[in-house]
């Protein structure tokens, strides 16, 4: 895990101290809202329905047990006693004062972490698969390079102003597990003719009011280029991307407008053009940053049988919460915070420091925050899984779902968010009532579901298999259904709008009538993805929507 | 007289700009860049020293050859959140090797100062009711970056040293 040197410490402690500053004058009547909107929100702080809401980056969603610790004692001393864990990796405090947030900076920066551009028109927290350095089918891991870019885009005073948020993501397996082709940049490790490793560039996708998946602008990219690349893809978007209009502002409305053709000329034109002033490859600085991140001395074990006379209801938990290690004798393990009864995400700061000490005993002391809204320990030897699913079950973070159904992406929406239409947590918790019954969840297979409370889609709505969103109808709250969206790999889609949205009462019943046409037409072991990708949205429109389903 | 921040001191503006100085009485006139596009050639043989003043859409590639008469951009900013200038002061500095005098002007504050002066600005406008003297102290908001810029900072290089 990278750790920070002097220099790292000098900037972080720097930018509290002129958080700090702004926020004094702020509070002194010397900087107007709007300004200090701007200033506070590069810095992760919005002004929500309640309180403030600060987002704290969790770079590439590694984390230490010290650092999670810190998160206790900020929920403690700073909150009401919980934190809830984003689609970025991040965590999020929902009711910190103002005046306080300058010391929970301090706190923060204290354990090596920051709230440094979670929010704003920059380049956001660098987010990675949850599974890198330990999956199978991994080509290199994308760790490394996801810091080598977080520290040249902190603060970076070219591209601190861009019209308009902008995320990258960095996968190293050709199974994508970041949602990559959703982000503005995705870059993907990959190996080309020669053998060599570099990167596939991804630009234009994104979410939220006109959601698109990314498209390929260069097959390879050698890694010493890297930096200069995204030089050259930052300073068109900067000086050619749309201000005037909030919702056209992002670079994906950019790229369709010029279309990626012309875009990636652009871009090819740019990068040439500063080949003499972009910033050089360090090769000693990727070097030094790569040994933060070689594998941890793993102990001469061999795969076990764990499922062997064990009970079902471990075998369940074992085959859906635990992920293939590529060394024998360990598994990765996923600490779920999607039991029926939380809000996805939520986790209290009791179970924090229970999830920490657990980390230090059972995974060398790290967690990892994945984009569906989990927890992970990556490295846990096999001979202690069983020890370990009995305290999971204990802290209610064993739920067997992960993958299915109830394992599903919400926002924290009307409940506590000032963007939101609709409120999110309590359809989650409809779904979870409705859809009890663990059998008929296995039954259905892997199915995304995905809920915002808004077209903003911190939800992910638009690339769930089952995508919610909430809209607002005339002061009530509405759900519009979208199917068929996927936000991994070859496979990453948009989903399609089914039909007239529904109330609020009948958000549960409705799924349930979709996943009654997928039972229906459904080919043996056939996902519900690829059920709908053979039948289309005709027959789904045509039965949950039909009076006579209900009866039936 | 109109006071700005040039090399970290608090100066009086010797340049006027063209609706300030129309006949160019003191020697140091700025003009608007359509108006410079215009009348360049009429401009170039006068004796006074000329800058450009030029817009978030204004491309800088077209003052490239301009050089050995402009010794000084303004670039202007409508507000915090306008980020083109940025790369405008960028390309200027590092493309095309401007070394004049590099002017932010309209709504400039002191949380944008540290991000202009790594981006090559050497002067800047700010408005009279600001706090000059905070002003001043944060081009020292930072004594580290990550990034190499117009200004060396302390580039990615810094470890290897």
């Amino acid at each position: 895990m990278y750790q920070y040197d002097q220099i790292d410490r000098q900037l972080v402690n720097q930018r509290v101290a002129q958080f700090r500053d702004q926020t004094r004058r702020f509070l002194a009547g010397e900087l107007g809202e709007d300004d200090f909107r701007s200033l506070r929100l590069r810095n992760g702080l919005y002004i929500q329905k309640h309180a403030p809401m600060l987002r704290i980056s969790v770079p590439y969603g590694l984390l230490s047990s010290t650092q999670l610790r810190m998160f206790a004692r900020i929920a403690r001393e700073y909150d009401k006693g919980y934190g809830h864990f984003t689609t970025r990796q991040n965590l999020q405090f929902n009711w910190p004062k103002l005046e306080t947030v300058p010391d929970i900076l301090a706190l923060l920066a204290s354990v090596e972490m920051h709230a440094i551009q979670t929010s704003g028109n920059c380049i956001r927290n660098v987010t990675a698969d949850h599974l890198a350095g330990i999956a199978p089918d991994e080509i290199e891991d994308p760790r490394p390079w996801c810091e080598y870019i977080r520290q040249w885009a902190t603060l970076h005073p070219e591209f601190s102003f861009l019209p308009r948020k902008f995320k990258i993501a960095v996968t190293g397996s050709p199974a994508d597990r970041a949602a990559s082709k959703v982000h503005d940049i995705g870059l993907h490790l990959v190996r080309n003719a020669e053998g060599e490793v570099g990167f596939e560039v991804l630009v234009g996708g994104g979410l939220g009011r006109m959601p698109m998946v990314g498209h390929v602008i260069r097959n390879f990219l050698p890694k010493q280029d890297l930096l200069s690349y995204l030089e050259a893809i930052l300073r068109t978007y900067n000086l050619e991307g749309r201000r005037d209009n909030i919702h056209r502002a992002r670079i994906k409305i950019l790229v369709k407008a010029l279309g990626p053709e012309k875009f990636r000329d652009m871009v090819e034109a740019e990068w040439q053009a500063a080949r003499d002033t972009a910033p050089v490859y360090d090769a000693a600085e990727v070097e030094r940053i790569k040994a933060f991140f070689t594998p941890p001395h793993y102990e001469t074990l061999s795969n076990e049988d764990l499922m062997a006379g064990q009970s079902s209801e471990f075998r369940n938990w074992y085959q859906r919460n635990t992920k293939t290690h590529k060394v024998p004798g360990y598994r990765a393990v996923v600490v779920s915070l999607k039991a029926p009864t939380r809000p996805p995400g939520d986790i209290t700061a009791d179970e924090l420091d229970r999830v920490a000490a657990l980390s230090e005993q059972y995974s060398l002391g790290q967690i990892r925050s994945t984009h569906d809204q989990n927890l992970l320990f990556a490295d846990v030897r096999q001979k202690d899984i069983v020890a370990l699913w009995h305290e999971l079950k204990s802290l209610d973070m064993g739920t067997p779902n992960v993958g299915t159904l109830t394992d599903m992406i919400c926002c924290p929406g009307g409940d506590f968010c000032s963007l939101a239409n609709a409120t999110s947590i309590p359809i989650a918790r409809q779904i979870n009532e409705r859809f009890d019954d663990i059998d008929y969840l296995y039954d259905l297979g892997p199915i995304e579901l995905k809920m915002s409370g808004c077209m903003n889609a911190c939800g992910h709505h638009s690339v769930g298999h089952i995508g919610i969103l909430g809209v607002d109808k005339n002061g009530e709250e509405w759900y519009q259904i979208t199917l068929g969206g996927s936000a991994s790999g070859f496979d990453a889609a948009i989903g399609q709008v089914i039909g007239p949205s529904v109330r609020h009462a009948e958000v549960a019943e409705t799924i349930s009538r979709i996943l009654n046409v997928y039972v229906a037409e459904r080919k043996e072991e056939e996902r519900f993805i690829d059920t709908f990708r053979r039948i289309g949205v005709a027959p789904f429109k045509a039965r949950v929507y039909a009076p006579s389903d209900k009866a039936a | 007289m109109r006071r700005l921040i040039k090399q970290r001191e608090i100066v009086a503006d010797e340049w006027r700009y063209a609706d300030e100085d129309p006949l160019g009485r003191e020697r140091a006139l700025i003009l608007p860049f359509a108006r410079w596009k215009e009348e360049r050639e009429r401009w170039w043989l006068w004796d006074g020293k000329l800058g450009v003043r030029i817009g978030p859409t204004d491309p800088v590639a077209a003052l490239e050859h301009d050089f050995l008469r402009i010794s000084l951009v303004a670039i202007e900013f409508g507000g915090l959140g306008e980020g083109r200038g940025y790369s405008q002061a960028q390309l200027l500095r590092k493309r095309y090797k401007f070394t004049g005098e590099l002017r932010a002007v309209g709504k400039i504050q002191r949380d944008q100062l540290f991000y202009l002066a790594r981006c090559g600005f050497n002067a800047f406008e700010l408005p009279e009711t600001a706090n000059w003297d905070e002003a001043l102290a944060a081009f020292d908001d930072y004594s580290v970056a990550y990034q190499p810029a117009v200004d060396d900072g302390v580039s990615l290089q810094r470890r290897a040293s």
